[in-house]
């Protein structure tokens, strides 16, 4: 099908060609009656600037009218309303603007065509419509910019005390969560302890560590506020969250944020779209290499705070997954480490009396 | 005044005979076309060598959206040339499909629009407009061209290695692009990257100083700043933003040399890849950014204002015309080049940049709207009650302003902070920055090229190839960039070999098929562009002295200048470069050399007592004397 498409294409390019070399050849045959100062060319164009005008404009507003469920995300978080509605508005300010300004310069294009002995005015300037047309803009933008403020402090403001805590790392080509455990908080990592194992460089002998768990899915309450902690451990991530309309890059050496509060849980969003099979995405949004395009993170929104809760129970400690690195928790604090990262006792005695591990 | 061939109190005929060395001063093969000082032929350099890469540029494209709009496709008919990069099903290879992407941006960005468009026109136009001979330093710009020429030949060299080019996006964000363990492009193609950028910022820096410094001391009599061409305008303010910006690229490309090759942490920090942690710490990558962008965003207008200057030009002359509002469209580049300058965090708000200096740069940005709409609605005022011209550089100007204006309002969107956040790095932006920054400038070029054909070959370029060049460009570029909007507010990310891995994107394979079907149309227009190029220079028409019957002083020079520009003294110039349509001349375009003393019938009230002033002013001096 393809290869019928491509050399569909050369022969159209060569059929252009041999086209042109016609043309070319016969143009400078009668080259020598045609001594107008302008053709009748120019109608011509002046005719197509119109159609194209006619024509543009129409299949704009029919294919923004047509495919509009195509193309517009349904959202799902308390500040993308907010930004949403702020598109809205530029897009109208925009389109009203835009339509005029189109239709006025083809239209003079058009209108304003050559005619065989018409003199064109000689108009230098003219204050007034300068000076409107620079301060109508201004007002417009400021009034944009203004309500664009309010909501980017909004959002990019602190995040409450009481909201969820979650960690999401990037690394060369996947995302992983990290949920800060019973105590909520999360525990410190260090980029020299990560291993194969340690994927998080977690630092155990941080205590917060000890209940923190990791996820290869970003599950969200709904109706609570989250605050993502991003961060990256090779080259620039960033978390796109596009129902959610959260972006926020992965920086290797830094923690970025972004909180919001998802409004509809994944069942939500399935009964609205009507589709039984619907899941949220997370996707990378900065180049990170070959496999930047399939950096899929799946992303499920319970319904309530208590159906949250009750899988954040059901998840084990990465320390109870790895118990071997209960080496690395300082000897005196191993008996609290177990009990909070729920190690069940029977392995106990054999990890205690092995040699405590320090890193360098 | 400070050009040396005016000297009106000496002698007219050791003047004359002076200008006559000049232009019989015959060098060989070597000195005339190769390391020519000749702004002239420098000019055609860099419009060759520009014309080269856009080529080079546009078929990378082609090759990319391929894979985009034909995803199933078998490519293995592309095996002679690409080789190693498809995969054995036939496929493009996804690294080498960042390289592709990576490549086409840096050529288009620097070596066609920068280089090609600058280098091109203000080359050629500066000393033929100002009225001077040739530019201040002719060595320094041959330099500047051939700094050019090497830096094309290592970059062009490392799109043959066997590791590929540099792939991490045209803004080479590091730890990616200074990480070789991150991909295989960031090895040797990327040390040829920045090898050759910091080559190109020498040759552009040459450049500009020269322009800067021509266009201040060399402008012929009478050739007072009020009296520039906006061409000149536009490559005076694009000079003095390249030397301003283009040296803070370099800082930032040096600092990834140390950081990649001397172990330094410029922009490093806690990085774990390739199964061990790297000892670098404290560095930033925001830091990169920061600087990247400083020059990154005086670069949108280093490409956008050469093509509004020639657009300026070639609409008044077409509409026959004065430009409308003169001094607004000066204002209006004067303060897009100061703000230009403060506004470069706005592809920062959300990498991690402290949210307040989002505000501050949502603020600057939206401003920087104010003079572009200035010029929109001027360029606008200029065509009513014109009588408009179609020659194909106008219609390439019209497209020019008709992209500037779909373009540029959506920039209203990206500039706004909280909204970017959706629409940032989806194609949303490439749909924006391709029509008013790429497509714009390049009808620019291209619209320069048909309007000054006839002086750079003293042949004119057929027409009517160049309306079939137009229309198929112009809806080509249409239909390749405004569907990409619909695209990008459904969240498509860019720089994405394939989307379906997403639910989320799995939408609009139909409408990426029909911009894939564009590119490749509007690709192979350009060859109508280029067999109407090599035809017409050397079998086209011959051309008048000025064909376009233009006011600004080029269209004084004989059909073919030679060295030195005029066989005779320099005109004298008297007037603006608008006199369009002037109410009771006798044509519609007075030149720029004509006196008021010779155009009574036209002259406005104050410009009745110019009259006297030129009577002092110097050639007429001289005219007096020899009676």
């Amino acid at each position: 099908m393809l290869t019928l498409i491509i050399v569909f294409g050369v022969l159209l390019v060569l059929g252009i060609l041999y086209f042109i070399f016609r043309i070319g050849n016969l143009v400078s045959l009668v080259k020598g009656k045609e001594e107008d100062e302008v053709s009748s060319w120019n109608s011509v164009n002046a005719y197509l600037f119109l159609f194209f005008m006619i024509g543009g404009l129409v299949a704009f507003f029919w294919y923004s009218y047509a495919t509009f469920d195509g193309y517009n995300l349904p959202v799902a978080s308390e500040h993308g309303e907010v930004t949403d509605y702020l598109w809205w508005i530029t897009m109208a300010v925009v389109i009203v603007a835009f339509t005029i300004i189109f239709i006025v310069m083809f239209w003079f294009t058009f209108t304003y065509r050559y005619e065989k002995g018409k003199k064109a005015a000689y108009f230098v300037d003219d204050h007034k419509l300068e000076i409107a047309w620079t301060v109508v803009p201004a007002i417009v933008l400021a009034l944009l910019i203004f309500s664009g403020l309010r909501a980017w402090s909004d959002i990019t403001g602190e995040a409450s005390k009481d909201a969820v805590v979650i960690e999401v790392v990037a690394q060369q080509f996947l995302w992983t969560a990290r949920y800060p455990g019973k105590d909520n908080l999360l525990g410190h990592h260090n980029y020299k302890m990560i291993d194969a194992s340690n994927e998080l460089g977690l630092d155990l002998a941080s205590e917060n560590s000890w209940d923190d768990f990791k996820s290869l899915e970003l599950h969200l309450p709904k109706g609570k506020e989250v605050k993502l902690m991003i961060r990256a451990k090779d080259v620039l991530h960033s978390v796109f969250l596009p129902h959610f309309r959260v972006k926020m890059d992965a920086v290797p050496g830094m923690h970025t944020t972004f909180k919001f509060i998802p409004t509809k849980s994944t069942a939500d969003m399935r009964s609205e779209t009507g589709n039984p099979n619907f899941n949220y995405e997370m996707a990378c949004t900065e180049i990170c290499g070959r496999g930047h395009f399939s950096m899929r993170f799946p992303v499920f929104v319970h319904d309530s705070l208590e159906d949250y809760e009750k899988w954040l129970k059901s998840q084990d400690s990465w320390l109870k997954q790895n118990p071997d690195y209960l080496k690395q928790v300082p000897a005196e604090k191993r008996e609290a480490a177990i009990v909070k990262a729920g190690i069940p006792t029977d392995s106990k005695e054999a990890i205690q009396q092995a040699p405590a591990v320090t890193l360098n | 005044m400070a050009t040396i061939d005016i000297h009106p109190q000496t002698s007219t005929h050791h003047h004359d005979d002076h200008a006559h060395e000049h232009e019989h001063h015959h060098g060989n093969f070597w000195t005339n076309y190769v390391f020519s000082e000749d702004h002239k032929v420098i000019a055609k350099q860099f419009l060759i060598t520009g014309m080269a890469w856009a080529l080079i540029g546009g078929i990378l494209s082609v090759l990319f959206r391929l894979q985009l709009g034909f995803p199933d496709a078998d490519l293995s008919w592309l095996k002679p040339i690409l080789g190693g990069w498809l995969t054995p099903e036939g496929k493009i290879d996804p690294e080498f499909y960042l390289a592709l992407v990576t490549m086409h941006g840096t050529i288009m960005v620097f070596f066609v629009l920068t280089a090609g468009l600058s280098g091109t026109f203000s080359n050629f136009l500066i000393p033929l407009q100002i009225g001077a001979r040739d530019m201040a330093s002719g060595f320094m710009n041959m330099l500047s061209y051939w700094f050019f020429f090497v830096s094309s030949v290592i970059m062009f060299t490392s799109l043959f290695i066997s590791t590929g080019p540099a792939s991490g996006g045209w803004v080479i964000y590091p730890p990616l692009s200074a990480l070789p363990q991150a991909m295989q492009g960031s090895g040797l193609g990327m040390t040829l990257w920045l090898v050759a950028m910091a080559i190109f910022i020498a040759s552009s820096l040459l450049g500009s100083i020269n322009y800067i410094t021509t266009v201040i001391n060399m402008r012929t009599q009478g050739m007072s700043f009020t009296r520039l061409p906006l061409t000149i305008w536009a490559f005076f303010f694009t000079a003095i933003i390249g030397v301003l910006s283009f040296p803070v690229l370099f800082a930032a490309a040096l600092l990834l040399i140390f950081d990649r090759s001397f172990g330094t942490s410029f922009y490093l920090s806690d990085i774990y890849i390739g199964g061990e942690a790297l000892p670098n710490q404290g560095g930033s990558p925001i830091l990169f950014q920061h600087l990247f962008w400083f020059l990154g965003h005086p670069e949108v207008y280093i490409v956008l204002l050469p093509a509004l200057g020639i657009t300026s030009e070639i609409i008044a002359t077409n509409s026959r015309k004065p430009i409308f509002g003169y001094k607004a469209m000066v204002g209006s580049m004067l303060f897009i080049a100061i703000l230009s300058f403060v506004v470069w965090a706005h592809h920062m708000f959300v990498t991690g940049m402290n949210p307040f200096l989002g505000s501050i740069f949502t603020l600057l940005t939206l401003i920087i709207a104010v003079p572009s709409a200035v010029k929109i609605f001027n360029y606008v005022t200029t065509l009513w009650k014109g009588n408009i011209r179609f020659t194909a550089a106008m219609l390439f100007s019209i497209g020019l302003v008709s992209f500037f204006l779909t373009g540029g309002i959506t920039g209203i969107f990206l500039g706004n902070s909280a909204i970017d956040i959706q629409l940032h790095d989806t194609y949303f932006v490439v749909a924006h920055f391709h029509l008013v920054m790429g497509s714009a400038s390049f009808f620019g070029m291209v619209a320069g090229v048909y309007h000054w054909f006839p002086k750079m070959f003293g042949r004119m370029m057929d027409e009517k190839l160049g309306y079939i060049h137009f229309w198929l460009t112009f809806i080509g570029v249409y239909l390749v960039f405004f569907p990409m909007h619909y695209i990008g507010i459904a969240g498509f990310p860019r720089r994405y070999y394939s989307w379906t891995n997403f639910e989320t994107f799995s939408g609009f394979a139909d409408l990426n098929m029909l911009v894939s079907a564009a590119a490749i149309l509007t690709l192979s227009a350009q060859f109508i562009f280029l067999f109407n190029f090599i035809y017409s220079v050397f079998r086209g028409k011959a051309a008048s002295a000025n064909p376009w019957n233009s006011t600004t002083l080029e269209w004084t020079t004989p059909r073919n200048p030679g060295h030195g520009n005029w066989p005779g003294e320099i005109p004298t110039v008297y007037r603006w470069p608008y006199d369009y349509s002037k109410p009771g001349a006798k044509e519609d375009f007075i030149p720029q050399h004509i006196p008021y003393s010779e155009t009574p019938e036209s002259n406005l009230p104050h410009e009745n007592e110019l009259i006297k002033l030129e009577l002092n002013n110097g050639s007429i001096d001289v005219e007096k004397n020899k009676h």
